[in-house]
């Protein structure tokens, strides 16, 4: 029950949190999808044995969190919800490579470098994703995803799947807490009404998007999905994506930590 | 059962996500011609059911825990391949955006995995085979659960094999797919006894729906050949594309295909394995940006540095690289918190 409390309280958080009006907020929907997309590619690239030239890689979720004035502890949450199923099989790492390495001054087995590499990916790629939604909105987003000719069909089912989703969840909710008030004591679904359940739910979705086509159809509906205006890409877009872009390349190519570390070290020796 | 972008290479995800595309493309083509505007809602709403759904907990007899519902499979039989594979998409991209599972470079691993195995593979072949000569309660049953599981299979055993080949796990392909196919067929045999209870109900209570969906699409109209032939096209195309840029980093495909072909696995040689990870820590994502003037002069040290033990940290540089790594976070939390500190004075000002 509390995971259905959990995800339509994430969803609405998500969704208020986009109806911020800060400078990433105002950013191109396509400039942002696009940023994250070379982030995302660009940590993925790092080999399993990185950890030290991933760290830079915190200044982009970092710092859009706090220009985007997004509240930090509900995304981190979210991340260390997800690190569970990269610890899954991260895990086994060390087991399977013991290759001993220095590390931090300890002889480890090289099994827990490649395990702390994953983990580190994890929560970075997880945290974009997710800043992505928060600074844009999925109306928005969608407004990008037509820009790069993803066809109408899939864009409008995708936002009528998220609209409805709030809706069906509710029903959800509606449906296990009168369900569980009368089995007491008892763990899930009953087996003998797995079928009747899910089933009478389904019947009501068919009604239900009945109801919306025929709302749809009397308020002009043509297969056609208006978006509304579509923002231009300014020259502030553009700097934005190129300047990101250009960090994440340097931070590709150069190990920025051992730079730094290397000019500490020199000076203080 | 979803891929997170930390596991999968750019490679691998790349050409996942032309494959997916493909098969995407060809599903909305088909849609556009046989379909009316009435079925989108329809896969809109179908889509938040089963959004929704996933989160009932089954419980399973004798075993004191519960099951869930994945999904693919309802979809393909309620709404046909087509809708069905294209709404599992849209369902996997709200999850990758808002709840993190699975991610935006592993969506064409997830959509692949979760959807196409279901909707192209085991719906045509399993399914509809079973129910050709008319819809039963017992033929839904079997149906439903032969091609929920092998649909699972399939989809586990493209998990393991996307993620051995991104290389970025040491868990070696046989004791990943022991670990997998087992547990995957548990979960299957759940998946596939709540699909058929469900789709029995609805059978029983409203045999239109299920018989409609059954008579758009019949066996003859999904041409397999057609819908691998753009997978393929897709694969080929865009793939070529990403190795191409991907050529000087031994990261993904050809990186892993020489550690599981070679049949050295886990013990690899020190020489491949620190020589191609040499090259990997100082190539760049994109090998034609050429602003990496040192390469040349370091050779010597960096030969030095593969023969110790460590791949990327070893004794001499460790401090620097501790210190380094110490102040990089420093520096990011003192940049963000005097933005933060700067916006609460500016917003103070203002008000």
């Amino acid at each position: 029950m509390t995971n259905v409390i959990n995800s339509l309280y994430n969803m609405r958080l998500l969704d208020d949190l986009a109806r911020k009006e800060t400078s990433i907020h105002k950013l191109h929907p396509l400039v942002k999808l696009i940023t994250t997309v070379v982030y995302l590619s660009v940590v993925v690239s790092f080999g399993r044995y990185e950890i030290g030239s991933l760290l830079p890689f915190v200044f982009y979720p970092m710092l859009i969190i706090v220009l985007a004035e997004l509240p930090a502890t509900p995304i981190l949450k979210r991340i260390l919800l997800v690190e569970p199923l990269i610890i899954g099989i991260g895990i086994l790492n060390p087991l399977f490579d013991q290759h001993t390495v220095l590390f931090f001054g300890m002889v480890i087995s090289r099994g827990w470098v490649t395990f702390l590499s994953i983990f580190i990916k994890c929560g970075l790629t997880v945290a974009a994703s997710i800043l992505l939604i928060a600074t844009t909105g999925m109306e928005r987003l969608a407004i990008a995803l037509r820009m790069i000719k993803i066809p109408k069909i899939f864009v409008l089912q995708l936002l009528l799947t998220y609209r409805y989703i709030t809706v069906l969840i509710e029903e959800i909710y509606g449906m296990t807490r009168a369900y569980s008030l009368r089995s007491p004591g008892q763990k899930g679904i009953h087996i003998r009404v797995w079928g009747s359940f899910a089933g009478q739910l389904i019947l009501r979705t068919f009604d239900r998007a009945q109801w919306v086509y025929q709302s749809m159809s009397l308020r002009g509906f043509t297969g056609e999905y208006n978006t509304g205006d579509v923002p231009k890409v300014k020259f502030k877009d553009i700097v934005y994506l190129v300047a990101w872009s250009l960090f994440f390349i340097i931070a590709r190519i150069f190990n920025i930590p051992m730079l730094i570390g290397l000019l500490v070290t020199g000076v203080i020796k | 059962m979803h891929m997170a972008d930390a596991l999968i290479s750019p490679v691998v995800g790349g050409i996942m996500l032309a494959a997916t595309v493909g098969v995407a493309s060809y599903s909305i083509k088909k849609i556009q011609n046989d379909m009316d505007e009435k079925k989108i809602p329809l896969m809109g709403v179908m889509g938040a059911f089963i959004f929704a759904a996933q989160m009932i907990n089954f419980s399973i007899p004798g075993t004191g825990s519960s099951g869930h519902l994945g999904g693919g499979m309802i979809l393909a039989i309620l709404l046909g391949p087509y809708a069905g594979f294209l709404t599992m998409a849209s369902i996997l991209l709200i999850q990758a955006l808002f709840f993190g599972d699975g991610g935006l470079l592993a969506y064409g691993c997830n959509v692949f995995n979760l959807g196409f195995y279901t909707c192209f593979i085991a719906y045509p072949l399993i399914y509809k085979w079973v129910t050709r000569k008319g819809v039963t309660s017992k033929r839904i049953f079997g149906a439903s659960m032969s091609s929920a599981v092998i649909g699972l299979q399939m989809g586990a055993i493209s998990v393991v094999l996307e993620t051995v080949l991104s290389g970025k796990t040491e868990l070696p392909f046989g004791t990943f797919v022991l670990m997998m196919q087992p547990i995957h067929l548990a979960i299957g045999l759940v998946e596939g006894f709540v699909t058929a209870t469900i789709v029995t109900f609805i059978w029983r209570s409203r045999p239109e729906i299920i018989e409609k969906a059954a008579t758009l699409e019949p066996l003859g109209n999904i041409s397999i050949k057609r819908v691998l032939t753009s997978i393929l096209i897709a694969v080929v195309v865009i793939g070529g594309a990403l190795s191409w840029f991907a050529s000087s980093n031994p990261d993904g495909l050809e990186w892993s295909l020489e550690k599981t072909s070679g049949n050295a696995k886990i013990k690899t040689p020190d020489g491949i394995h620190k020589t191609l990870l040499l090259i990997q820590n100082k190539t760049a994502f994109l090998p034609k940006y050429d602003f990496r003037p040192k390469v040349g002069e370091n050779k010597e040290e960096l030969a030095a540095q593969a023969k110790n033990s460590g791949p990327t940290i070893n004794g001499g540089k460790s401090v620097s690289g501790i210190v380094g790594g110490i102040l990089t976070l420093a520096l990011t939390a003192f940049t963000g918190f005097s933005i933060s500190v700067f916006k609460r004075k500016k917003r103070k000002v203002n008000a």
